[in-house]
């Protein structure tokens, strides 16, 4: 009896033992495999992204060739549809954003950097990166109801009448004022990406060694000397990576951009026409379209919209990874 | 001597206009952000009943309220966030944890970064061609299927970055008793980086609250109430979309306070996550 109570245990227990590692070395592995595997399905996200517009877009791309780029008309009654309209209105409206977001959003990140008084640096750092969290559509309802009326009975006019008599600007500014507009776009776009650009700005700026500051300062430099000849150049590729992150906002935003731009496919001169954009395009008429050309064509604005995108915020990427291997180093 | 005390004078004057004009900068900044919430709480308050909450999207020129469409927006955020986080996670463990070192998580985190701000019409146009198209018709699956797709990026980033910030000292006390691998990620390091993976969480679903992009040739629209998810289903956001663009003044009320629902709950949404850590991921 008290053999078999000895005996029993120590080879019971090696069993169990062995079991028990054999259990936790297949579980370990499946629970490996499963996180690999999911880390792989987020490459298979954007691979299937670009492989199924390619797929959904053959139709126009094989009909229509090189020429769907070039040209302007966009006509469903005859089939014929070119992306060139919408690829002006995305390109202007975002480059108009982002000449106007990123003076505001450096001299934001400025004052929040170097002139703030410390308790209020946190609430107001945290506001500007609230607009950033409202959705989009809400900037759209905004920009509909209570922005472009605005513009059209003051702004606008104004414009409009100083510039009368200049040639060049005069037919940039030229009448009527509708509100809703390309320029319009554009400024809702700005209020968008300001929140990115401020926010990456101000975290490049906080890498700034404060040795590098102090001794500008320590030799009699301004304030604004210290962030002109120090500050900038030190965060150039950091700020560019932080431009670059919002002009890829800017080209894709679609709902802001969908209730004040007009939707109208032509390229005009006059920054207050109504314009269209690749996202505002798609999101007007997809539902709408019948016929499989006019689907796949507004599935090949997307491609193009896409492929777009995607090298700018590769871009922008890259820039900022850079800017964290030297900080790192 | 003169010449040297006016370039200072100079110097000093430069200074104080650009300072000056970075704080007006901030100011506008501020400006338009009060701007914005000051219209849509003067514009939505006004249409805030309890009918909002209780009734139906009306038909044109007819009171009614926005239930269906929170209903919808509900669902569709529920199952897209429970579809997307487990991978999200499930994907941020393999790159903070087993593949800290690897080449995939090099790659996995620069693709993830640019899934995280590339324009989410994309994504629509990726589920109508993956699912919509297929299946024939339009359907609450397909929407929540753009949303978990937008839910994994913003999961993986925070994800990735909290494990990260959990010190190696406590991993290593756990191997140290002989737990294996995944009982030291799932006990230890899980449990150390809760907060900031439930931030991932909040902010993911702010994130998609709001979204109608995704949703505008996934889910579609629903003027009826539906619990069918294969079949369309409304949202707040769509349902804003389509009553903001339509000439119908009772129709343009309840797009504003369907505005103003949305932004308070992504703004307590963010408010909640942002405490959660002190600081923003």
């Amino acid at each position: 009896m008290t053999i078999v109570a000895e005996a029993m245990p120590s080879s019971l227990a090696a069993q169990a033992r062995e079991s028990r590692v054999r259990r936790f070395a297949l579980t370990d592995s499946l629970f490996r495999n499963s996180t690999r595997g999911a880390a792989i399905l987020v490459l298979l996200i954007l691979g299937g992204v670009g492989f199924s517009l390619v797929v959904g877009s053959w139709e126009a791309l094989s009909k229509f060739g090189f020429s769907f780029l070039t040209t302007e008309s966009w006509n469903p009654v005859t089939e014929k549809f070119g992306a060139l309209a919408p690829i002006y209105g995305t390109v202007v409206t975002a480059a108009i954003a982002i000449l106007i977001a990123v003076p505001i959003g450096i001299g934001i990140a400025v004052f929040l950097t170097e002139l703030c008084p410390r308790p209020l640096q946190r609430p107001i750092g945290i506001a500007v990166e609230l607009l950033a969290g409202i959705p989009s559509i809400i900037y759209g309802i905004w920009g509909l109801f209570v922005f472009a009326p605005f513009l059209q009975t003051t702004l606008q006019p104004f414009i409009i009448n100083v510039f009368h008599g200049v040639p060049g600007l005069n037919s940039l500014f030229a009448g009527p004022p509708y509100g809703i507009g390309m320029l319009t776009s554009a400024l809702i776009l700005a209020i968008m990406v300001l929140p990115f650009i401020t926010s990456i700005t101000k975290d490049v700026f906080d890498t700034v060694p404060a040795v590098l500051k102090e001794s500008a300062y320590g030799i009699g430099c301004t304030t604004w000397e210290v962030t002109r000849r120090v500050v900038i150049p030190y965060t150039r590729i950091g700020i560019m990576g932080g431009v670059m992150l919002g002009l890829g906002r800017a080209l894709g935003e679609t709902m802001a951009v969908t209730f004040v731009i007009g939707n109208a496919h032509r390229i005009s001169a006059s920054l207050f026409a109504p314009g269209t954009t690749i996202s505002a395009t798609i999101a007007n008429e997809f539902t709408e379209a019948d016929g499989t050309l006019y689907t796949s064509s507004l599935v090949a604005l997307g491609l193009i919209l896409f492929i777009l995108t995607f090298f700018i915020l590769a871009i922008a990427r890259f820039m900022l990874l850079r800017l964290e291997r030297r900080a790192g180093a | 001597m003169s010449n040297a005390s006016s370039l200072h004078a100079r110097r000093k004057a430069r200074n104080s206009v650009m300072m000056t004009l970075c704080m007006a900068a901030a100011g506008i900044g501020l400006a338009w952000l009060a701007l914005i919430l000051g219209a849509l709480l003067w514009k939505g308050v006004a249409g805030l009943s309890l009918s909002v909450f209780t009734e139906m999207t009306p038909p044109p020129g007819d009171a009614g309220g926005l239930l269906n469409a929170i209903a919808g927006s509900i669902a569709m955020t529920l199952i897209g966030i429970i579809v997307g986080t487990p991978i999200g996670i499930l994907a941020g463990t393999y790159m903070a944890e087993y593949g800290r070192f690897s080449k995939l998580t090099v790659v996995v985190r620069f693709i993830n970064d640019i899934l995280l701000s590339a324009p989410s019409i994309i994504v629509g146009l990726f589920v109508y061609e993956l699912l919509v198209r297929p299946m024939g018709h339009f359907s609450a699956i397909a929407g929540s299927f753009a949303l978990a797709i937008l839910v994994i990026p913003v999961v993986v980033r925070t994800t990735e970055d909290m494990l990260t910030l959990v010190p190696n000292s406590l991993r290593e006390a756990g191997a140290a008793i002989g737990a294996p691998r995944w009982i030291v990620i799932r006990s230890v390091a899980y449990r150390a980086a809760l907060s900031g993976i439930v931030t991932g969480i909040l902010l993911a679903i702010a994130r998609i609250s709001g979204e109608t992009a995704p949703l505008l040739f996934t889910a579609l629209n629903n003027q009826f109430w539906s619990s069918n998810l294969n079949a369309p289903m409304a949202s707040l956001p769509v349902t804003i979309f389509q009553f903001a663009l339509s000439p119908y003044e009772e129709w343009q009320q309840l797009a504003w306070t369907g505005a103003l629902i949305i932004t308070l709950t992504v703004l307590a949404l963010s408010i909640i996550a942002r405490s959660l850590t002190g600081r923003r991921t």
